[in-house]
């Protein structure tokens, strides 16, 4: 190897890095500022708070990661590239212990930060991000107790509520109330759905047999699409609905003529109960 | 055996079309199924009615039972364990055999079963694209105008079991069965009956999964969920069979070529002398071996829920739909891994050729493959995160997923390490190897946030899942697989690939990849779940553009289709023997590759990647004086 040749080392890794370095500069405060506040699923709730926070920093951490593969192999093209047209060797180059070890440890370190960040976001600022925990939730926010329970039926292919607190009665229609936490009780009648509540930033699995739990407080009043998530046969994708977000006193008002325009199918209903085993499977689509 | 001593017996053409091949086995198999549903139907008379069902289940399976044991007969596996009861002496039937017709046979000759394989998943690849175009068809509107939503949803089914099940071999099959003892110095496989069995189960299950169309389709895409599976029509009978066969088969590859390369490596062919692909290649048979019998225990689970009114997944008598999920994911990570680490091997084996430097961090990257191997059975829960089941385990499974991505890391170092002051020719192979790392770069990062709990339950079940995985799938193991097709047809088929045509095809289908895959992360942010038939308006813009893109990525695959028909049928332009001047011991055998591979077991005298060493031996001796020269 002559002297000019590995002179020209350092001054190849130093190109990429500053080439990095601009596009970095470039592209993190765009993501930051300007995509970050589009980023889904809005800032209805604080559980979609959290998840557009998630979001927004993972795709401010990974750009910049994307951006440095893809300038180190745009400059290779370009520099490292055969100008012979003939077949000529390159430097038998095998491995360097130092970068490969250097390698590691920020991978290493990255992984690990996303790891213990991840955990202490779902564990202790947000307090499962509104996902689906199943019958004994692990991360509660404070006040669950008096959390209002709001039961999720789903079967093939309708959506029904329950509000256990307000005698069991059962509606087409969902509404909960703003700044109020708000326990999902996420139920199914016959094959797996999962409940996705858009703007809530809420999922969780419908499964026959299991009361899915999921909290959410909502943060403003509004209109939030509801979708099944899992495929669940012919009409999985028209699961869909539309729930609001009402003011404490327009939820009252809304339970009160709910209740009484549900009134006529109450006697019908099962009791209330955390799951239900209408029998027998069908055979359908 | 030395390589004169085989006798050719050149049967005539007519005698050769009758007799066990494929045409017997189709007929025999056929007779089979007829015979297997009758038989069925008297076991379980009253079954349907009993169910409330409109087909017989016990019927069905017993019906594709009968079908599969008439279609390996017809092939011919029954004649050496019968010829073997009754005295005959053992053969090998590949020394019988010559022409073109033993592509349509029973054969144990390795390069026989790579090429039967690359043809059989091809044809199934393009069976599941063709499902795709009339997926994007009907999703070129919000509501359902091409396909009522039961036809759709048999399209999502057929589409994912054709690419992740039918295509689970889509590289060990054609390239590590014709290239694994070619590079390890071998004249055959460990087990080369095994391995023609692996083959032909593959177009049996096949043909069974695309008999679910006519027994009422299949309501899911190709996890097959329980209890919807259970309630299902017939169609879910085709379904539970045909992953079962190719189950079995996978389990079969694996141990075969495990057992292949651990055994029957050439002297000098140490663990750090043997191809990183060969690596690969073995990373990915250990989990095969170890995933894919779990398959086979869950579908039978399934069978069992359906044919005899057992109850593993229904909640209402005792069973439950969790057990469902664990099960298949357990078998399903690893799969999706079965899909990615021959990738990774494949792209590191043609870097070093086209850059002509050695593979740089050798033992970084067998480690990297190793650990993702490894890691791959600890992280199957992270597709439950939003199910509810074991909440409290979310960060251990969001920590097992994310360190995934320090053994994936090690292979894009090896990638910039081997480019780093490299003489790099963009050759076609070369071309799909590098698109591979940046399409395989945009679905690893964004597989992070479907790792991170709190972004995962937005994008979970959303198309952005749909983004992410058609990025590494599609965009990791496609893109390796045409590379792989690009680099070694010249040596598996003998005819040059005409080279404008491939850069076209490379070109149309990596940009209309991405302009049909990057959308898709925006549609799933945007709120659109997957797998649906209909979806909100204010996302057609985005769908309808998707669907255009996808219908020119479709085109680039006929672009190749003409390059492969115009190269093999019409132009037959010969190949040299070694077009690309690699070192891979591959290469260095004459081209067609004699039925014995060597002549004698060669002794390896260095690496395969040791391109610009100065005074580098030769990678092997061929001729070597005194090493016996016996049959394997």
């Amino acid at each position: 190897m002559t002297t000019a040749a590995s002179a020209q080392i350092p001054r190849h890794g130093i190109r990429i890095v500053l080439i990095w370095l601009v596009l970095t500069a470039i592209a993190a405060p765009l993501i930051v500022f300007v995509l970050g506040p589009h980023l889904p699923p809005g800032n209805m709730t604080s559980e979609a708070g959290s998840q557009r926070d998630a979001n927004v920093l993972l795709t401010a951490l990974l750009v910049p990661i994307a951006l440095l593969v893809v300038t180190f192999f745009v400059y290779s093209f370009v520099v490292f590239r055969n100008r012979t047209g003939g077949i000529v060797d390159g430097p038998p180059l095998f491995g360097d212990a130092g970068v490969q070890l250097l390698w590691i440890v920020l991978t290493g370190a990255i992984v690990l930060a996303l790891a213990v960040w991840g955990s202490y976001t779902l564990i202790v600022s947000s307090h499962g991000a509104g996902g689906g925990q199943g019958p004994s939730p692990v991360d509660q926010p404070k006040g669950h107790e008096h959390a209002l329970p709001v039961q999720v039926i789903a079967q093939q292919w309708e959506w029904t509520f329950r509000y256990p607190t307000y005698g069991g009665f059962e509606s087409r229609d969902l509404a909960i109330p703003d700044n109020t936490l708000v326990a999902f009780h996420v139920t199914s009648l016959d094959i797996t759905h999962s409940f996705w509540a858009y703007e809530l930033g809420v999922k969780a699995d419908a499964v026959p047999g299991v009361d899915d739990i999921a909290y959410v407080n909502a943060r403003h009043t509004g209109f939030f699409q509801i979708r099944c998530a899992e495929l669940c046969g012919l009409w999985h994708a028209h699961m869909a609905k539309k729930g609001r977000v009402l003011s404490l006193p327009a939820f009252q008002a809304w339970i009160k003529a709910a209740k009484q325009k549900n009134a006529v199918v109450q006697k019908y209903l099962a009791p209330y109960s955390d799951v239900y085993f209408p029998a027998p499977l069908r055979r359908a689509g | 055996m030395s390589a004169t001593a085989i006798p050719v017996v050149r049967r005539p053409v007519w005698r050769r079309l009758i007799g066990f091949n494929m045409l017997t086995g189709l007929v025999l198999g056929i007779a089979g199924w007829f015979l297997g549903a009758w038989v069925g139907g008297q076991i379980a008379v009253g079954h349907d009615y009993l169910l409330g069902t409109d087909q017989n289940d016990v019927g069905a399976f017993v019906g594709y039972l009968f079908a599969v044991i008439g279609w390996l007969v017809g092939l011919g596996f029954a004649n050496y364990p019968i010829g073997r009861l009754l005295g005959r002496p053992p053969t090998l039937r590949h020394h019988e055999l010559g022409g073109w017709t033993r592509y349509f046979r029973l054969c144990t000759d390795h390069k026989v079963v790579g090429i039967q394989y690359l043809f059989g998943v091809g044809i199934f690849f393009f069976i599941g694209g063709l499902n795709a175009m009339l997926m994007r068809t009907e999703l070129l509107r919000p509501i359902e105008k091409a396909w009522p939503s039961g036809q759709y949803l048999t399209l999502v089914g057929l589409h994912g079991t054709m690419m992740i099940m039918m295509t689970s071999a889509f590289i060990l099959g054609p390239f590590g069965n014709y290239f694994v003892p070619l590079m390890i110095g071998a004249r055959r496989m460990a087990f080369p009956r095994v391995e023609a069995l692996t083959f032909w189960l593959t177009p049996a299950a096949g043909l069974i999964l695309m008999s679910a169309i006519a027994f009422g389709g299949l309501p899911f895409g190709w996890t097959g969920y329980a209890p919807l599976a259970v309630e299902g029509r017939g169609g879910v009978d085709a379904y539970v069979t045909a992953f079962i066969l190719i189950a079995i088969s996978l389990t079969l590859v694996g141990l075969n070529l495990l057992v292949t390369i651990v055994t029957m490596r050439a002297p000098g062919m140490t663990w750090t002398r043997l191809p990183i692909f060969v690596w690969g290649v073995l990373a990915t048979s250990v989990l095969m071996a170890l995933a894919a019998p779990v398959l086979v225990a869950t579908m039978t689970m399934v069978l069992m829920d359906r044919a005899a009114n057992t109850s593993y997944f229904l909640a209402s008598a005792g069973g439950s739909p969790y057990l469902y999920e664990n099960l298949f994911w357990f078998f399903g990570h690893p799969e999706v891994y079965i899909l990615a680490l021959p990738g990774f091997g494949i792209v590191l084996e043609i870097l070093p050729v086209f850059t002509r430097k050695p593979l740089w961090g050798y033992r970084l990257a067998v480690a990297g493959m190793v650990g993702v191997m490894l890691l791959s059975f600890m992280v199957w829960q992270h597709h439950l995160f939003v199910s509810g089941m074991n909440a409290g385990l979310r960060p251990f499974y969001m920590l097992t997923t994310e360190l995934i991505s320090i053994p994936t890391g090690f292979i894009f170092l090896n990638a910039m390490g081997t480019l780093w002051r490299a003489q790099i020719r963009f050759t076609v192979p070369m071309l799909f190897a590098l698109a591979f790392f940046f399409n395989f770069l945009i679905g690893g990062l964004s597989g992070v946030f479907l790792s991170d709990v709190p972004s995962d339950v937005t994008t979970h079940g959303s198309y952005f899942v749909m983004a992410h995985f058609h990025y590494t799938i599609m965009g990791g193991l496609v893109f390796a697989f045409f590379g792989a097709v690009y680099y070694w047809l010249p040596k598996m088929l003998g005819v040059v690939l005409n080279e404008t045509l491939a850069k076209i095809h490379f070109w149309l289908m990596f940009v209309f990849f991405n302009l049909t895959f990057m959308p898709l992360f925006a549609a799933g942010f945007l709120g659109m779940p997957r797998r649906v038939s209909a979806y909100a308006p204010h996302l057609q813009v985005l769908n309808d553009f998707v669907s255009v893109s996808a219908f020119v990525l479709g085109f680039s695959m006929l672009v190749f289709l003409a390059n492969l028909v115009w190269s093999l049928v019409f132009a037959r332009i010969p190949a040299a023997e070694n077009p690309w001047a690699s070192r891979g011991l591959e290469w260095q055998v004459p081209t067609p590759v004699p039925v014995e591979n060597f002549e004698r077991i060669p002794v390896i005298r260095s690496g395969p990647y040791e391109y610009g060493v100065p005074n580098a031996p030769a990678v092997a001796d061929f001729t070597p004086a005194a090493l016996p020269a016996a049959g394997s």
